[in-house]
């Protein structure tokens, strides 16, 4: 067994690199037509039964993983598994029978097989082909040291053929933590709320009886940053999500909001105000010390980092309404990125830098209704992607190729409606989804992919 | 039907009372029950006694003298117009005459801004509410503020009317200081 495992990376490192030219989605350009693709279960090296399936249960299971979150990107087109005219044994995932996959018109397969291993891991080996060019694109195995954790290695797959197939890293094995939201709209109960990309694992961390807001990830450590009401003090938190450990960030006499961690994940730059005044500061987690980057009169907030540190965005009423600004990292040099030359009126919040560092993407607020929108970060290429009554807050995918936001509903007569939910939306516009939440959903923030 | 309003605030005033005194505990407590309907109820007057044992002190009393709990701001902003500063007057005074007695103000916003900004635009209202309490003499140090932002909408609705019922700074008794 180990030796197949040994192979497969083996010929990973000697696989040729031109075919994958041939068989290739732009990803960087406007809308693209998905690429159908062929997704069959994945047979079983041997008949071994774990205590999560047996091995070709949890083949047929990652292989519909693998194909929701292509289908979920938008780039692909999973062919329904119905018209299929053959199905996968081991042997044919080395060597697969083309012409079937031609006959339903597939232009790329993936395919592969699982391998329950001496010592209890689970082994899913991954192939991407073309079926036209009968050529294979790329292999590789991904190890779940648990059989539980298939699914890891389901979206680790899916990140693979996502990245062979477009050229640019996946972002499909990571997680969203978000607040759920129950009872009243008066007098709501928020709930952290974590989650794989998929909706899949979802799990509450706080019991809801404090009202929490705005989580962001870590970008290192398997932490979030949030605001409690805790004791009726809202302050900045840092939850520690392997410990379960909620911990105040600084115990400052007056209200502390909006965090959001720097790219290095050792200092969370926030939100404190002072006497009414919103202005941003920085604190190291190391030495706890505070460092002021804004100062004026105006409410300054909703700070996020460029990913090489070097900038931070935020949104700033200084100028009478509120707007987004770019300053230095020291807080030198604050420059006003958003103007609406048609609108005057029309204001900008919640910006977060891409991960990719070319866009910053953002709420406008204009014409009634609040909608999300990319920008370069000198504020050029001012782009709207959605258009509804109230979407708010973004956050990137790790890749910087998709967007999830929250999306409020109008209230109807007698206080009906009013719900928020969960979307996501591609750079193109063109691919806007609902993402399922077992509750109503709000402040989505999208996880680095997973170690 | 702003004075039915006023009813059924001096009715539940002591539900009230109970519900704020509450507010350290988690979880919030639930929006108090409807007060049951002003049957034998006297015309409501703004001023002077209007139930049998009105607490000295309590919010029921302060809603008596005051006329209100609360003032409301125009769409994002934070000043207080001629209406905030009566009311505020009269609260003043009101207070001046319970030196035990701490208050927190709670600011709240309309559903139209965003999670992070309203936080501080509520907290801007608290403390212009807070900050003219203070200037019209009292002590600084029984007032606390805490902004909702958008999170605890008095009136759900997406028109003018709701926002404006939302959009305001709450004077919350939290009991005597000593």
């Amino acid at each position: 067994m180990k030796r197949l495992l040994l192979s497969i990376f083996a010929l990973l490192l000697t696989s040729a690199q031109p075919a994958w030219a041939v068989l290739k989605i732009d990803i960087t350009g406007g809308a693209v037509q998905p690429m159908p693709v062929a997704v069959p279960s994945f047979p079983a090296v041997a008949p071994i039964t774990t205590q999560f399936g047996t091995a070709s249960e949890l083949g047929r299971q990652v292989a519909q993983v693998v194909s929701a979150d292509l289908e979920r990107s938008g780039l692909f087109r999973v062919i329904d598994p119905r018209a299929f005219t053959t199905t996968v044994q081991v042997g044919d995932v080395q060597r697969p029978q083309f012409p079937a996959w031609r006959t339903v018109a597939a232009q790329a397969l993936v395919t592969g097989y699982t391998q329950v291993n001496a010592d209890g891991s689970l082994l899913v080996a991954c192939y991407v082909y073309d079926v036209f060019g009968e050529e294979e694109i790329g292999r590789n195995g991904f190890t779940a040291r648990s059989p539980r954790d298939w699914r890891r290695a389901a979206h680790k797959c899916a990140d693979f053929v996502y990245s062979k197939i477009t050229g640019e890293k996946g972002y499909f094995d990571s997680r969203i933590v978000y607040i759920a939201e129950t009872g009243s709209k008066k007098n709501r109960i928020k709930r952290l709320a974590i989650m794989d990309q998929d909706g899949a694992n979802h799990q509450y961390l706080t019991a809801g009886q404090t009202l929490v807001l705005t989580p962001r990830f870590s970008p290192t450590q398997q932490q979030i940053t949030y605001m409690s009401y805790f004791q009726n003090r809202p302050r900045v938190f840092i939850y520690d999500l392997p410990r379960g450990r909620q911990e105040l960030l600084g115990d400052f006499p007056n209200m502390s909001f909006a965090p959001r961690f720097a790219p290095d994940g050792n200092s969370v730059v926030m939100s404190l105000s002072q006497a009414g005044n919103a202005e941003i500061f920085t604190m190291d987690l190391r030495t706890r010390q505070l460092r002021q980057l804004t100062r004026s009169p105006a409410i300054d907030t909703a700070p996020s980092y460029s990913p090489d540190g070097s900038k931070i965005v935020f949104e700033s009423d200084r100028g009478g309404t509120q707007q987004l600004y770019v300053m230095n990292a020291d807080g030198s040099n604050p420059q006003r990125i958003s103007f609406d030359r048609n609108n005057a009126r029309a204001k900008y919040g919640t910006p977060v830098w891409s991960p990719r560092g070319d866009l910053i993407a953002f709420t406008k607020m204009s014409e009634g209704k609040f909608r999300i929108g990319v920008m370069r970060p000198d504020g050029s290429g001012e782009r709207l992607l959605t258009d509804a009554w109230q979407d708010e807050g973004p956050t990137w995918s790790p890749n910087g190729r998709v967007i999830l936001f929250f999306r409020s509903e109008k209230y109807g007569p007698g206080g009906t409606g009013g719900g928020s939910s969960l979307w996501s939306i591609d750079l193109t516009g063109q691919n806007e989804r609902r993402i399922a939440t077992p509750q109503d959903a709000s402040d989505p923030a999208w996880s680095p992919l997973l170690p | 039907m702003r004075t039915n309003l006023k009813l059924i605030a001096l009715m539940s005033g002591v539900a009230l009372m109970a519900a704020c005194a509450k507010k350290e505990e988690l979880p919030p407590p639930p929006p108090p029950a409807p007060a049951p309907a002003p049957v034998e109820a006297p015309k409501p007057v703004d001023t002077g006694p209007v139930t049998p044992a009105v607490v000295p002190g309590s919010l029921q009393d302060m809603i008596n003298t005051v006329g209100s709990d609360r003032v409301f701001f125009a769409y994002d902003s934070y000043v207080l117009d001629a209406d905030a500063r009566a009311t505020l007057d009269k609260e003043a005074a009101w207070l001046k005459q319970y030196p035990a007695l701490k208050v927190a103000i709670e600011g709240h916003c309309d559903e139209r801004g965003t999670r992070e900004y309203n936080l501080a635009l509520g907290d801007r209202r608290a403390n212009a509410v807070r900050s003219y309490l203070i200037a019209q003499g009292v002590d600084g140090g029984r007032i606390s503020t805490i902004s909702y932002g958008k999170e605890r909408p008095e009136v759900l609705g997406s028109d003018e009317e709701s926002w404006s019922k939302n959009r305001r700074g709450v004077t919350v008794l939290q009991g005597a200081s000593s």
